[in-house]
């Protein structure tokens, strides 16, 4: 029988569907999470299974909801808060990073905050600056707080279970440009563990360090270069953190040279991370300066010609790797 | 005073009282068109991103913006073109920008939801609902330190009510009486929600908490709008402090262009009976026809003209060229 397959929407909703079957505690809330299914539809046909005791409107509250989501996970239920666009988290931010990310810690290990924040991230939807960026390294650098970054459906499904189950607040970033996107996912439950890199694509020339949106590009760039001689591996953290230092290491002690990509800003994000992670684990091994790709340091602007330019694209991630395998 | 000048003072007041609503009618025709245009800019895919139109809603920007002077304040949201226009900025510099052209009040690079015009007062669209609440608050602050005589008005849907900031400026605004006048156009729907599954209690009863002064206004009704919004301009510029105005309208399409099939959370009937029964263009019409202030055929050349405007302000936009790459990192930084 060939593999089922589904896009990543259809996967982010049946981990939440089996979730909320398996767990009573599980509920979601949001804005117009219920009859809408959300903007993207996402969460369409949970309303009808589970009921508005379980799938909740708010109004449109974030820092409000947020607290209550984290309130209601010490005390007994498994809130799944959805933020509608990443770009709305900063309202959210109090309650993420100060209570949220610091409730165990501070309570001495008695209190935990067992929530999932779902959100969005990603550009070239022509949404402009406060409906396009990739927030994800601004939650990365919270202790307490793990961060999860999908790039397939099936990864989808399994981090989502996972990030369920978890004890602690996990944020779980979607790439809006992916959600539908399609591949194999088993109708099985399984969950995938944090802090453990799945390589997408083997090679042995250049390593592709890649996050959530990256990826697809990665895979991209890899096949272009593929013609052209170089073999490029495609490395995918899928956790930020915890993040699964060793395989990114192997990886680049393989193959020399590096590139790392996040839809962040490069500066100061995710992909500064990683960069920096690679230069102290695999320095020596290196044959040519670690390379950060990430959004460009501006605001997203609207015009689609200059948006364009601010997103690596395959082409770009050629053209670099290319010059860094010195062909 | 002679018989004879009252006499013509009356006639000059009705002259200009003519002119006024006349006006009004214009403005309002003029957003309602300039919509049209762009529903069919963007089925036509020739608009990138989202659009959310502001037909039906057209008195309430208008009734408040010919109560202000140019050079007052107004931020706007998502659902922005009325208020940009009501305030004074030209259509074809607008369009340039929901197409992301040069020539657009952004550059192209704030788009539908983020268009912005020092020479109108426009401080900005806003793409955050409730994000401008405390820059509509500090534009009054600002306004009452340097003396300068202007308000501010924060245009909002009802949906903002649910963003506590807008409580937290409502507080400071009263507190320091600054002149800045909030303004909930209550259209119904926050999205795909109808607003009384989020809001509890009362919209104004929100204002009177902090002792704000709070009025109700008929959306639809252009002149309740205006006579309203120019008592409380009046009273903000007299240094009396904030106010509150809920404006009851709604929003003829979807939350935006794309949002058809919406059945599920409103009827089509509803739409009906606002378009036919409620709409502010044709309850105005009539009443200027009432008042023979204009007979249909004024009324039929205010349309057409405004339907001229807006087709070469297209044009002009379609023309229009790119921004050149190097842009992308211009104005980031002052
Ligand atoms: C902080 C924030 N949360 C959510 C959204 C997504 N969103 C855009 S418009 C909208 C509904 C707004 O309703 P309302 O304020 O009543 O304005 P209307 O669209 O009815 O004009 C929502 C939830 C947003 N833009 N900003």
């Amino acid at each position: 029988m060939p593999e089922r397959e589904l896009t990543f929407a259809q996967a982010v909703r049946e981990a939440l569907a089996e979730e909320m079957r398996r767990d009573e505690r599980v509920c979601i809330f949001g804005e117009d999470v219920a009859e809408a299914g959300t903007p993207f539809k996402v969460l369409s046909g949970l309303v009808e299974e589970f009921g508005r005791e379980r799938v909740l409107d708010t109004p449109i509250s974030e820092a409000g909801f947020t607290g209550i989501g984290v309130g209601a996970a010490m005390t007994g239920l498994r809130p799944v808060v959805d933020i509608m666009f990443g770009d709305f988290l900063t309202l959210t931010m109090d309650q993420m990073v100060n209570q949220a990310a610091k409730a165990h810690y501070m309570s001495g290990g008695h209190w935990k905050v067992p929530m999932v924040l779902r959100t969005t991230l990603g550009a070239t939807r022509r949404s402009a600056a406060q409906h396009s960026q990739s927030l994800q390294a601004w939650f990365s650098h919270v202790p307490g707080l793990k961060v999860v970054l999908p790039s397939t459906p099936y990864d989808a499904k399994g981090l989502l279970k996972s990030a369920i189950r978890d004890e602690n607040p996990v944020v779980f970033f979607e790439d809006k440009m992916m959600y539908k996107l399609k591949g194999p996912v088993p109708e099985d439950d399984y969950t995938i563990p944090f802090g453990v890199a799945d390589v997408k694509r083997e090679g042995d020339d250049i390593s592709f360090v890649a996050t959530s949106s990256m990826v697809q590009v990665a895979l991209g760039a890899a096949l272009l270069l593929e013609k052209e001689g170089i073999s490029a591996e495609v490395i995918d953290p899928r956790t930020t953190w915890p993040l699964d230092e060793k395989s990114i290491i192997e990886s680049v002690k393989k193959t020399s040279r590096v590139i790392v990509m996040d839809e962040g800003y490069g500066r100061y994000g995710v992909a500064a991370e990683l960069a920096a992670v690679i230069a102290e684990g695999a320095f020596y091994d290196l044959d040519a300066p670690v390379k950060r790709m990430g959004a460009m340091h501006v605001p997203i602007p609207f015009s689609p010609p200059l948006e364009d330019l601010t997103v690596p694209t395959e082409r770009a991630v050629f053209e670099a790797a290319r010059k860094m395998c010195g062909k | 005073m002679t018989t004879a000048t009252s006499k013509t003072e009356a006639s000059r007041d009705l002259a200009a009282e003519k002119e006024k609503w006349l006006r009004a009618h214009r403005q309002m025709v003029r957003i309602r068109l300039f919509e049209e245009q762009v529903n069919e800019l963007y089925t036509r895919a020739l608009m990138p991103g989202l659009a959310h139109l502001y037909s039906g809603e057209e008195a309430v920007a208008v009734g408040i913006c010919e109560a202000l002077n140019l050079d007052d304040y107004i931020t706007s949201t998502h659902r922005g073109h009325g208020h940009c226009l009501a305030k004074g900025a030209s259509p074809d510099r607008m369009f340039a920008e929901l197409l992301g052209k040069e020539a657009g009040y952004c550059r192209g690079k704030g788009g539908s939801m983020h268009i912005a015009d020092p020479a109108t007062g426009n401080l900005g669209a806003n793409a955050i609902v409730g994000g401008s609440v405390g820059i509509a608050t500090g534009a009054a602050l600002a306004a009452k330190r340097l003396e300068n005589g202007r308000v501010a008005v924060c245009f909002f849907g009802e949906g903002a009510l649910g963003q506590g900031s807008l409580y937290e400026v409502m507080n400071l605004a009263q507190l320091w009486k600054l002149p800045v006048i909030y303004v909930c156009e209550n259209n119904l729907y926050n999205e795909y929600t109808h607003y009384s599954e989020t809001t509890a209690g009362t919209i104004l009863g929100r204002a009177a908490a902090f002792g704000i002064e709070a009025e109700t206004a008929d959306g639809q009704d252009v002149r309740a709008v205006h006579e309203i919004a120019t008592r409380l301009v009046k009273r903000a510029r007299a240094g009396a402090g904030p106010a509150f105005l809920q404006a009851d309208t709604y929003r003829y399409s979807g939350h935006h262009v794309g949002d058809i099939n919406r059945e599920y959370y409103r009827s089509k009937q509803e739409e009906q009976h606002w378009k036919s029964e409620r709409d502010p263009i044709q309850l105005h019409g009539k009443w200027l026809v009432n008042q023979h202030y204009a007979d249909a055929a004024l009324l039929e050349g205010i349309a057409a003209e405004a339907r001229k405007e807006m087709e070469a302000a297209v044009k002009f936009a379609v023309e229009a060229g790119y921004p050149a790459e190097a842009q992308v990192s211009e104005d980031v930084y002052a």
